[in-house]
């Protein structure tokens, strides 16, 4: 794709006869040699002579953003839907406190971001220089790792080490603050780009136990009421081909995660939709009443099991695979812990699964599933259908319907997101992107910035609602200046929607700063960007409005659906209570 | 509940604030946190008190061994092992207080390392709870300061920590 730059004048510098470079070359060399397709940036004063680098070469293409939170979000919806690393690069001080929510936003999901922050001159660090913060202190609890540069003859090695750290093991962002006088002109040293880095103290496993693997097999091969429950590790592990193979041989349930989405093709029988607080009643029963849960890249998160002394009333064997070993036994007890890279457990799994001679007991298989057809027949995603307002739900159906399903989904945080995760069926992994540990409202547009860069030509939807896209809607700056055609759906109800819930079932509808007055136009708001405006206010033009939004190929199309402001997520297990204590709808209030 | 946990890390500026960080971060507690480098100037060697439930321990040890810098992680607690602590105490030692503070020294085998006409300052070490005793022992209102490094550990025999 063609993207506005200004003429870059020199050429491509060659280092050729030239043995040493200074510090913002040996950096931008760097990202070359990582292959990094897109830096996503805001510039300032202690990284100027990065950006001037960057100038001079056309390799990597920067992405002016108008916010540091929208870079590294948009780094991040790069990441999660083409497995590439996501490359930041932001300013010290309020360029890094900026920054911060993306980055707490990319660690919680595990993402493997790499964000390169410009710091004050190494003379000035600790006298409360302009622009000055402790980026290594601030950002230490939110990455996997951070490393500050002292000496240019360090950077190269560095930067390799941030690569590969982010991306082994369980993935997630590393910071790398370079102080101005590092990348000075002056300052130089030869470049040695390392082609593979080894740490003593940093060696993630990839093999499973076979010894563990063995157990599970057996356990597995004598369950009666079987459940698989998998999570983001499945996604971030390439393992769905592997994963579907194996729920599909064991003719087992299957349910995902929030993070999980598009692990397991959701228009499969097998799949169970979503589990936890606003999972299918069907996946929350088979989850508590299993006797054996094959957990997979899932970390038994609050919002999912509920309250874990309710969840184990029900006895049950648990099998846990994983990356990461502390995310095994932390919330929940488990028989069998197998650490290791999912795909490849998986495959020693199936493996040894096809070769073992016992096999899973036919009958009771067929027992549970007619129990599981039997809390399916509940319907529990049923809302309003002939609703003279539009519902939310209804939109996301029409979306799924004009997309056939094949569309990047991105979202904020709310209602709009629990309903994008119910209604939108992902078949395929990576295609459901969004903030699922911390909840970071404003994800959703420069996330979808990033998917579109990754995966040009591709339809890209952001679900968001009012409040959610009003928390980084200068982006539709950003998607002007480099043409990203995003399809932004705002479910409009003029409550922040999730807050409103809570409040109606918990706080006796005592609706708390929850109404949002003095909403903007949107529809003028998105033509003052340049962009498509659309505002729909009938059920009936929901369908025929979107199929126009998706035919502008092209442009970026603002949709305004002014829904239901009473609509609820249902079904919902409320804070504290057990997976199976859900309230189905209105009448359970 | 209460557990000894060495770990070998990097000598490397801010590996300290990584360790400190997730214990408060986690909600861990620390009694008492030492740490230097060793015969290796590369590495660090650090020792850890800390109280906590059996799943809380799993979990300090995992969230210790997932820190990048860290390069081993041992439960002392878990075989034999030997711990010492040193504490100087600086006590009041004037007229028949003085025959007194040099007798009750003795007894614990501390050494007295500075002498004034009007104070001692006493080296021991021992476990915590020999420290503990001793200071239990003199007369509390002579004492005037106390420093103690918290506890160093060390597997027995064959036990080793290294790379």
């Amino acid at each position: 794709m063609e993207l506005d730059r200004p003429e870059i004048l020199a050429e491509n510098r060659q280092d050729a006869g030239k043995k040493e470079l200074n510090g913002a070359e040996i950096v931008v060399r760097c990202l070359q040699e990582e292959g990094v397709e897109y830096l996503f940036g805001y510039p300032g004063g202690a990284v100027l002579y990065l950006y001037d680098e960057l100038f001079k070469q056309d390799k990597v293409k920067h992405i002016l953003v108008r916010h540091e939170q929208g870079a590294v979000h948009a780094a991040d919806g790069y990441s999660r839907s083409t497995e590439k690393i996501g490359v930041a690069l932001v300013t010290s001080g309020p360029g890094v406190t900026n920054a911060i929510t993306g980055i707490a936003t990319a660690y919680m999901d595990s993402i493997p971001l790499v964000i390169i922050t410009g710091q004050v001159p190494t003379h000035a660090i600790g006298q409360d220089a302009f622009q000055e913060c402790d980026t290594v202190g601030i950002t230490r609890p939110c990455v996997k790792h951070n490393f500050l540069i002292k000496d240019v003859k360090d950077i190269a090695a560095t930067i390799k080490k941030a690569f590969y750290i982010a991306a082994s093991g369980r993935p997630g962002p590393v910071v790398v603050d370079i102080p101005k006088d590092i990348t000075r002109p002056d300052h130089t040293a030869e470049f040695n780009y390392p082609k593979s880095i080894s740490m003593r103290s940093y060696n993630p496993v990839v093999k499973g136990h076979a010894g563990q693997i063995r157990k599970a097999v057996q356990l597995l091969n004598r369950a009666k009421r079987p459940m698989i429950y998998t999570g983001g590790g499945v996604v971030l592990g390439n393992a769905a081909p592997e994963l579907a193979q194996l729920v599909r041989m064991l003719n087992f349930p299957c349910t995902n995660t929030l993070m999980g989405l598009g692990g397991y093709p959701a228009t499969d029988r097998q799949f169970v939709g979503m589990l936890g607080m606003h999972g299918t009643y069907e996946a929350n029963m088979a989850m508590q009443h299993c006797d054996v849960l094959l957990a997979i890249g899932a970390r038994f998160d609050d919002r999912v099991i509920g309250n874990p002394a309710h969840f184990f009333e029900e006895p049950r064997s648990i099998i846990h695979i994983d990356i990461d070993p502390s995310s095994i036994s932390k919330r929940v007890k488990v028989d069998v812990p197998i650490v290791g890279n999912v795909r490849e457990v998986l495959q020693d799994l199936t493996r040894q699964l096809q070769a073992a001679k016992e096999k899973p007991d036919a009958i009771a298989l067929k027992s549970w599933w007619t129990q599981i057809d039997e809390w399916r027949g509940r319907n529990c995603l049923k809302y309003e259908r002939n609703s003279k307002i539009i519902k939310p739900q209804y939109v996301l159906e029409k979306l799924y319907e004009v997309t056939k399903g094949e569309a990047f989904v991105t979202s904020d945080v709310g209602q709009h997101q629990m309903w994008a995760a119910q209604f939108y069926k992902f078949d395929k992994p990576r295609r459901w992107i969004n903030s699922g540990g911390l909840g970071t409202m404003g994800f959703g547009l420069p996330a979808a910035m990033g998917v579109r860069l990754g995966n040009p030509g591709a339809d890209v939807a952001c679900v968001t609602g009012e409040g959610s896209i009003q928390m980084c809607i200068q982006e539709l700056s950003t998607c002007k200046q480099y043409h990203l055609p995003i399809k932004v759906i705002n479910l409009n109800n003029r409550y922040l929607g999730m807050v409103r819930q809570w409040q109606q079932v918990d706080y006796s509808s005592r609706y708390s700063e929850s109404y949002m007055n003095a909403l903007p136009d949107f529809m003028k708001l998105a033509e003052a960007y340049g962009h498509v405006g659309m505002l729909i206010e009938k059920p009936s033009d929901v369908e025929p409005a979107l199929k126009e939004a998706f035919k502008l190929k092209d442009r970026l199309v603002f949709m305004d659906f002014i829904t239901d402001q009473t609509e609820n997520v249902w079904p919902m297990v409320k804070a504290g209570k057990g997976l199976t204590e859900m309230l189905l709808g209105s009448e359970d209030l | 509940m209460r557990h000894i946990i060495s770990v070998l890390l990097e000598n490397e500026p801010g590996a300290l604030s990584r360790v400190s960080g997730l214990f408060s971060a986690r909600g861990y507690n620390i009694e008492s946190l030492t740490v230097a480098p060793t015969e290796d100037a590369s590495l660090s060697r650090m020792t850890i008190v800390t109280t906590g439930s059996d799943e809380v321990i799993e979990q300090i040890t995992k969230q210790l061994n997932k820190l990048i810098e860290v390069v081993k992680v041992i439960d002392l607690s878990d075989g034999v092992h030997i711990e010492r602590e040193l504490m100087l105490v600086k006590v009041r030692a004037v007229s028949k207080d003085r025959e007194e503070m040099k007798r009750m020294a003795d007894i614990f085998r501390g050494r007295i390392i500075d002498v004034t006409d009007k104070d001692y300052t006493i080296e021991l070490t021992g476990t915590g709870s020999k420290l503990d005793a001793f200071l239990s022992a003199i007369d509390r209102s002579a004492i005037l300061e106390t420093v103690r490094t918290g506890a160093s550990g060390i597997g027995r025999g064959d036990r080793v920590l290294r790379t």
